[in-house]
């Protein structure tokens, strides 16, 4: 068990507990300051709460890719998630944004159950409160930056009718030119397709941001410069981020922070 | 929003869009053009002769006797007495009649042979009457009216004589030399047979059938009133009372004095579409196949930019499209370009018809309206548009199944 973990967090991890063992509920009781957890508890619903989780493609065990006891995140909290390749990061994003679901186990979000929802109500809930931004390919080529906006707004279904100010409001906090609003998103840089990726996923004001590995087509004082922002804006917003990375470097921007393995059922699991 | 991307997904593909676009066009426009020009055709039959109520000649069937009485297609069987003209001119039913006598011709045009009742009382179209660009009807024996296109080819003006030979080929083995027709009329265009037809008198076809001697003699003046014609090939009449029509037709079948059959030119017009139903369905069949082997190019356009969108449907899937909605997207690609390219095809056609009316006027004696837009045009639209729903369905499923697959970070 690892818990890399600062005063004011509630995170915790709790990999010696199978996944019956009935104390489920109870989190934040032993690696961390309890009377903080308490009261940030209260305070605070659960962004994220994975009761035993166990992903497999298959149906045998030993396909199982992903198994995570307990875990929680309380809103506003802002972690960091790393772990090699194939340690399960991306299917956990993947079972938090909706698109899967967990073979075993329960997810809720929000204080809602999330995986046991329709399909059509997971992708109405994505689009409502997850932001979304992958490491590239976070935009529709053809489309223009506004239009890549506009869309997200669209299918969060909330008709926000001063789109374009919200929009141009939030590129100029990224540092983005007012112009690039119409340009189409291929013709951009990476770094500015990124910016424009964190402005899509904040655009809805989701109260989860799932962002998985968005520097590495960065370089240094880019990556920098964009996790600055990305920290900044999530703060503002007051939504909780999962950052997944590889990058152990970008550890120094997140006061709390998760080995993958740590989060999974450590023993006899090759893939995990 | 989801029309303007796929209008932009459209766009971002612009060259193959392009051309299944074209396809899709040529398709359609052959399609509408059949379709058009079959019901335009029937029209522009229908309005070659009006106001007849009936046409008599010699008994064969009554679309021959259509065909080559007012369409000047085929030959005639047989001629009727010309007092059976005379006793229908003197019934007391009959309203007008216009004898017509054919058999000969005149540098590849036919001649008809008449008198000058055909030029008051033949009507086209919506009751038109036929009008004059410059000369008159027949004064002489040998006056000759010809029609707009005879006139334009041959280059005739009034006043100009002309040979008429007998048989209805160019070239005649027996040309009536000796015959100096001269040209009286020129006709306006009317969009009909008439346009191709010379007209003489009946005493001219009469005399050029005389031997050389009597030819030279009436040329040489005197003696017109000795030929008299003693047959005609049929018989166009109007009535002075619709309700006559079917008693008047039985009579004339019955006739005694002469072998007659009179017909209805709605009712042999009814019998020459029946015939020509086969082709019309033959043209409406190739020009289906032709509409769905290009819906199936647009299907395998659609199916082929599949693999390249695969990161683009990740992204609205991120944003929390469902894949029906993906499903959706693709079919509103595959509808929307087929709806640009009926409307182009339309204009096209449209455009086209107005620019060639007067060839095909000239030509092929087809009068066509430019103007598509009938009902029978928008359910062939809206059968278009089904059908290209159907065969879309393949690449939008795919995109469903893409949908259902995409994961994050792809």
């Amino acid at each position: 068990m690892k818990v890399v973990n600062t005063d004011e967090s509630v995170h915790s991890v709790e990999s010696a507990h199978s996944a019956t063992s009935g104390d489920s509920m109870i989190s934040g009781d032993s690696a961390t300051n309890g009377k903080n957890a308490d009261s940030i508890k209260h305070n605070a619903p659960l962004a994220i709460n994975l009761q035993s989780v166990r992903y497999s493609y298959g149906t045998s065990s030993s396909e199982t890719v992903l198994d995570i006891p307990h875990w929680q995140l309380a809103q506003g909290e802002r972690v960091f998630l790393h772990g090699d390749s194939g340690s399960g990061k991306t299917t956990l994003l993947n079972l938090l944004s909706g698109i899967l679901t967990p073979t075993q186990g329960s997810i809720e979000l929000l204080g809602q159950p999330f995986s046991v929802l329709s399909a059509r109500r997971r992708d109405a809930f994505r689009a409502r409160h997850i932001g979304v931004v992958f490491q590239q390919f976070n935009l529709v080529p053809y489309l223009s930056v506004l239009k890549n906006i506009q869309l997200a707004n669209y299918f969060a279904a909330k008709r926000d009718r001063q789109i374009e100010e919200s929009a141009s409001a939030l590129l100029a906090k990224l540092n983005l030119p007012v112009n690039v609003m119409h340009k189409a998103a291929n013709t951009l840089s990476v770094g500015q397709q990124q910016r424009v990726a964190i402005a899509r996923a904040l655009i809805n004001q989701p109260e989860l941001l799932l962002v998985d590995e968005p520097t590495s087509a960065l370089d240094a004082s880019a990556r920098d410069a964009f996790m600055d922002i990305l920290l900044n804006m999530c703060e503002n917003a007051g939504a909780s981020l999962v950052f997944v990375s590889h990058d152990m470097s970008l550890q120094r921007f997140f006061s709390t922070s998760i080995d993958m393995p740590s989060l999974c059922q450590g023993k006899g699991n090759a893939a995990c | 929003m989801l029309i303007s991307l796929a209008w932009s997904s459209l766009c971002s593909r612009k060259k193959s869009v392009i051309l299944t676009f074209l396809s899709l066009l040529i398709s359609i426009s052959v399609l509408i053009s059949v379709e058009h020009i079959r019901q335009q055709a029937k029209t522009s039959f229908n309005r070659t002769i009006s106001g007849a109520d009936l046409i008599v000649g010699a008994p064969s069937g009554q679309l021959n006797l259509l065909l080559y009485s007012v369409f000047r297609m085929g030959d005639p069987t047989s001629n009727i007495d010309y007092q059976s003209y005379e006793m229908l001119k003197n019934d007391q039913q009959v309203a007008w009649v216009i004898p017509i006598s054919l058999g000969d011709s005149h540098r590849g045009f036919r001649v008809l042979g008449t008198n000058g009742d055909y030029f008051t009382h033949y009507q086209f179209g919506d009751k038109k009457s036929l009008e004059f660009t410059a000369g008159k009807p027949f004064a002489g024996m040998f006056d000759t009216v010809i029609g707009a296109d005879v006139a334009k080819t041959l280059g005739y003006q009034v006043g100009d004589e002309i040979v008429v030979a007998h048989g209805i080929g160019h070239t005649s083995f027996s040309h009536h030399d000796h015959s100096p027709f001269v040209i009286s009329g020129i006709l306006k265009p009317t969009g009909t047979p008439v346009d191709k037809s010379v007209h003489v008198t009946l005493p001219a076809i009469e005399a050029i059938h005389l031997p050389p001697s009597q030819l030279a003699k009436i040329l040489d003046g005197g003696g017109e009133e000795s030929v008299q014609p003693d047959s005609v090939t049929a018989v166009i009449l109007g009535l002075k009372t619709k309700f006559a029509t079917f008693k008047l037709q039985r009579d004339l079948n019955n006739y005694q004095a002469d072998r007659l059959m009179a017909v209805l030119p709605g009712v042999a017009l009814a019998e020459l579409w029946q015939m020509m139903g086969t082709v019309e369905n033959v043209l409406r069949v190739i020009s289906v196949l032709v509409l769905l082997s290009s819906l199936f190019g647009l299907s395998t356009m659609l199916l082929a930019s599949m693999n390249e969108r695969k990161g683009e449907i990740a992204v609205l899937r991120t944003l929390g499209a469902g894949p029906s909605v993906i499903f959706g997207l693709v079919l509103l690609e595959a509808l929307m370009l087929v709806v640009i390219a009926i409307a182009s095809a339309i204009s096209l056609v449209s455009g086209a018809l107005a620019l060639f009316s007067d060839e095909l006027a000239a030509h092929y004696g087809l009068f066509l309206s430019a103007n598509l837009l009938s009902w029978e045009t928008l359910q062939i639209a809206v059968i278009i548009a089904l059908a290209s729903i159907i065969t879309s369905v393949i690449p939008a499923f795919e995109a469903y199944k893409k949908a259902l697959q995409s994961r994050l970070s792809a």
